[in-house]
C-alpha cells in the first residue's frame, strides 16, 4: 500500500493528553474524536490537515495514558501514517491493534522538514521524501505483529482465530 | 543463565523458558477496565463477537475516573459498564469505592501474578511482585475473552538501592529523581526491577508510589521482589495465602544497573509539562501555587493522609491556595476518618473529594483556570492533564505538597516545617 501526504512535524514526548484530552474520553465515535485531535498542541491542526497527511515526531510519541482513543482519533482524522524516532509502548500496540500505520525511523525524522511531501510503502517499510528525493528505511516489525497488521488488527485476528477453532 | 523477575514470572505463566526479547502467550490472573477506557473495550468486545468473559470473577470494571459522574456523557458510560458487568458477571467496583490500582493492591494483586488493565498505571501492582502492565481497549477486550494475552518479554534495568531516606524525603522523591535520570522514554519497553537490601525501607505504600510511576519513564513494568514487607501487607489484608517467594536470580542478565544511595536524595519537583523535567524543590522555591492536590494512585493512601494531617495540624492552608484531598479508596477514607486525619485536614481548610482519580485527569473536582499553577502528588503533569491546557502542573511528594499548601508557594518541606 502506498501512502502519500504532507508532513506535520512535532517534537518529543507528544502525550496522549495532547493527542486527545480526557474531556473527550466519553466520546467513542471516531469521527467525533477526530474533530479534537492534537487540539491542545495546535488548535488549528484539524483545519490545516488534509486526509492522507502524515504526522512526524521525534521521540516517545504517544506517551502517557493507555487510551486507544488516541490512535483512533488520529486515524479517523485521516492521517495516513505516523513516523517517529520512537513510540511509547502502549500507543504502538494500540496503533497496530486498530490499524493505524506507525513507523519508526530516526533518519527520516532528522531529514524531513515540515510541509515536505512523503510517499510511504508500508510493506517495504520505505519512506521517500518527494521534496528532497531521499529514501529511508523504517525499522521492521516482528513477524507476530505483521500477522496482526495483515489480519486488520487484533480484534479481527482474534475473531478469525476463534472462528477457525469453531468457538463462535 | 539466571532470570530477572520479569523472565521468572513470564516463564511460569507461559510454560516456556522465557528470555528477554521472546514473545510469549500467557494466562492473566486479573484483567480490568475503568470508566474512560471501558466503554471502548466493551465495543471492541462486541465487535469481536466474543461470547463471554473467560473468567468473570477475575474481570473487574472500575468506575473511578469520572466518579461520581460530572456529565450525562460519563453517566451514560457508567450505565453501559454496569449493564455489561451485570450481563457478563464481571466484578463491578462502584462510584466511591476508589481507584482501580489501590483496590487491586488491597484485594487482588500478589507476587507472580500477571495483571493487565486498560489503564497505563496498571504498573502500580508491581509493588506486590506482579507483572502488571497497561494496554489499550482492543488488547484488554481480547484478554477478557480469552483469559490470556501476548507479551514481549522485556529487557530489565536493575535499580539497586542502599542506605535510608533523610527526614521528609521519600518514595516520591526517589521515583521523580529516577525518572529525571532515565528521561521520559529512558525505560521504554523495559522492566524496572527494584533491588537491594535497603528495599526494606520501602513500605507497600512507598512501593506502590514507585511502581505507579514506572510508566512515566516508558517502562512496561516496575517490579519489586517479594519479602517480609510484602508478606506482612498481605497478612494484614487477610490474603496471606497470596504470598509467594519471588526473587531474581543472582546471575540474571540486566541491560543496565543503576545504584541509588537513598540518603543522598532531596525533595524533588517535576515542572511543567513533562515528568522528567525535575529539579530539587529548593530550586523552584517561591513559585506561587493556586491549588494543591493530594491524592491519586501515586499518593492518595493512608500514609499520605496521615503525613499530611500531622504536618498541617494546628495550621491552615494559605488563603490563596486551595487544598484538595482525595483518598485513594473507601478503605483509605474510612481509616483516615477513624484516625482523625480527615477532620484535621478539613479544619486546616482542605476540600475532601470522594475516593477515586478525582482532579488528576481534569474532568471534574478541581479543573484549573487559565494561567493557574497546581502542585499535585499525582504522576503526570502533561499540558492539559488537569483539564486546561493553559494551566501548569508541578508534581511532588505529599510532604512538599502540604508544606506548599501552608506557604502558598513551592517550598522545600525540610526548611518550611
Amino acid at each position: 500500500m502506498k501512502l502519500q501526504g504532507r508532513v506535520f512535524k512535532f517534537g518529543a514526548n507528544v502525550d496522549t493528553d495532547v493527542i486527545i484530552p480526557a474531556r473527550y474520553l466519553n466520546v467513542s465515535d471516531p469521527s467525533e474524536l477526530a474533530k479534537h485531535v492534537m487540539e491542545d498542541a495546535d488548535s488549528s491542526f484539524v483545519s490545516k490537515m488534509k486526509p492522507g497527511d502524515i504526522i512526524m515526531a521525534t521521540t516517545n510519541f504517544g506517551c502517557g495514558s493507555s487510551r486507544e482513543h488516541a490512535p483512533l482519533a488520529i486515524k479517523a482524522a485521516g492521517i495516513s501514517c505516523v513516523v517517529a524516532k520512537s513510540f511509547a509502548r502502549i500507543f504502538l500496540r494500540n496503533s497496530i491493534n486498530i490499524g493505524l500505520p506507525v513507523l519508526e525511523c530516526e533518519e527520516a525524522v532528522d531529514r524531513t522538514n515540515p510541509g515536505d511531501m512523503l510517499e510511504i510503502e508500508l510493506e517495504k517499510g520505505t519512506i521517500k521524501n518527494l521534496s528532497s528525493g531521499e529514501t529511508f528505511r523504517a525499522k521492521a516489525y516482528p513477524d507476530f505483529m505483521l500477522q496482526l497488521i495483515s489480519a486488520g488488527g487484533l480484534i479481527e485476528y482474534t475473531k478469525n482465530k476463534l472462528k477457525s477453532a469453531g468457538k463462535t | 543463565m539466571g532470570k530477572t523477575l520479569a523472565e521468572k514470572i513470564l516463564s511460569t505463566k507461559s510454560g516456556t523458558d522465557a528470555k528477554a526479547g521472546d514473545i510469549v502467550v500467557c494466562g492473566v490472573d486479573l484483567v480490568f477496565v475503568q470508566d474512560t477506557t471501558g466503554p471502548l473495550t466493551v465495543r471492541q468486545f462486541q465487535e469481536g463477537h466474543f461470547p463471554r468473559l473467560a473468567r468473570p470473577e477475575n474481570t473487574v470494571v472500575f468506575l473511578d475516573h469520572a466518579s461520581p459522574s460530572p456529565s450525562s456523557g460519563f453517566a451514560n458510560d457508567h450505565l453501559l459498564l454496569r449493564q455489561f458487568s451485570r450481563a457478563q458477571g464481571a466484578v463491578l467496583s462502584e462510584v466511591g469505592d476508589g481507584i482501580s490500582h489501590q483496590i487491586i493492591a488491597e484485594r487482588f494483586a500478589g507476587p507472580g501474578d500477571v495483571i493487565v488493565g486498560a489503564d497505563s498505571h496498571t504498573v502500580t501492582a508491581g509493588a506486590l511482585g506482579a507483572f502488571a502492565t497497561g494496554m489499550g481497549s482492543s488488547d484488554i477486550a481480547v484478554a477478557m475473552a480469552l483469559g490470556k494475552t501476548w507479551l514481549r518479554v522485556p529487557e530489565t534495568f536493575k535499580v539497586s538501592v542502599s542506605e535510608s531516606f533523610a527526614p521528609l524525603v521519600g518514595a516520591k522523591d526517589f521515583i521523580l529523581n529516577l525518572i529525571g535520570t532515565l528521561g521520559a522514554d529512558g525505560a521504554t519497553y523495559k522492566s524496572l526491577e527494584f533491588s537491594g537490601e535497603a528495599l526494606f525501607n520501602f513500605n507497600i505504600s512507598d512501593r506502590l508510589t514507585i511502581s505507579s510511576m514506572a510508566v512515566e519513564a516508558g517502562a512496561k513494568v516496575g517490579i519489586f521482589p517479594s519479602d517480609v514487607v510484602t508478606m506482612a501487607f498481605l497478612d494484614w489484608r487477610g490474603r496471606g495465602k497470596d504470598y509467594k517467594a519471588l526473587q531474581a536470580d543472582s546471575d540474571a542478565e540486566y541491560e543496565r544497573v543503576l545504584n541509588i544511595d537513598l540518603s543522598q536524595l532531596e525533595p524533588m519537583v517535576a515542572k511543567p509539562h513533562t515528568v522528567d523535567n525535575v529539579s530539587p524543590a529548593g530550586d523552584v522555591k517561591g513559585v506561587k501555587i493556586n491549588q494543591v492536590f493530594i491524592g491519586t494512585c501515586t499518593n492518595g493512601r493512608l500514609t499520605d493522609l496521615e503525613l499530611a494531617a500531622k504536618l498541617i495540624k494546628g495550621k491552615k492552608r494559605h488563603s490563596d491556595t486551595r487544598l484538595i484531598v482525595a483518598p485513594a479508596s473507601r478503605d483509605v477514607y474510612l481509616s483516615a476518618l477513624k484516625e482523625g486525619y480527615i477532620q484535621t485536614l478539613v479544619e486546616a481548610g482542605a476540600t475532601v473529594t470522594p475516593p477515586g482519580c478525582a482532579a488528576c485527569l481534569g474532568v471534574h473536582q478541581g479543573v484549573l483556570a487559565d494561567g493557574e499553577n497546581c502542585l499535585s502528588t499525582a504522576n503526570r503533569n502533561f499540558q492539559g492533564r488537569m483539564g486546561n491546557p493553559k494551566s501548569f502542573i508541578y508534581l511532588a511528594s505529599t510532604a512538599t505538597a502540604i508544606a506548599t499548601a501552608i506557604a502558598g508557594e513551592i517550598v522545600d518541606p525540610r526548611e518550611a516545617i
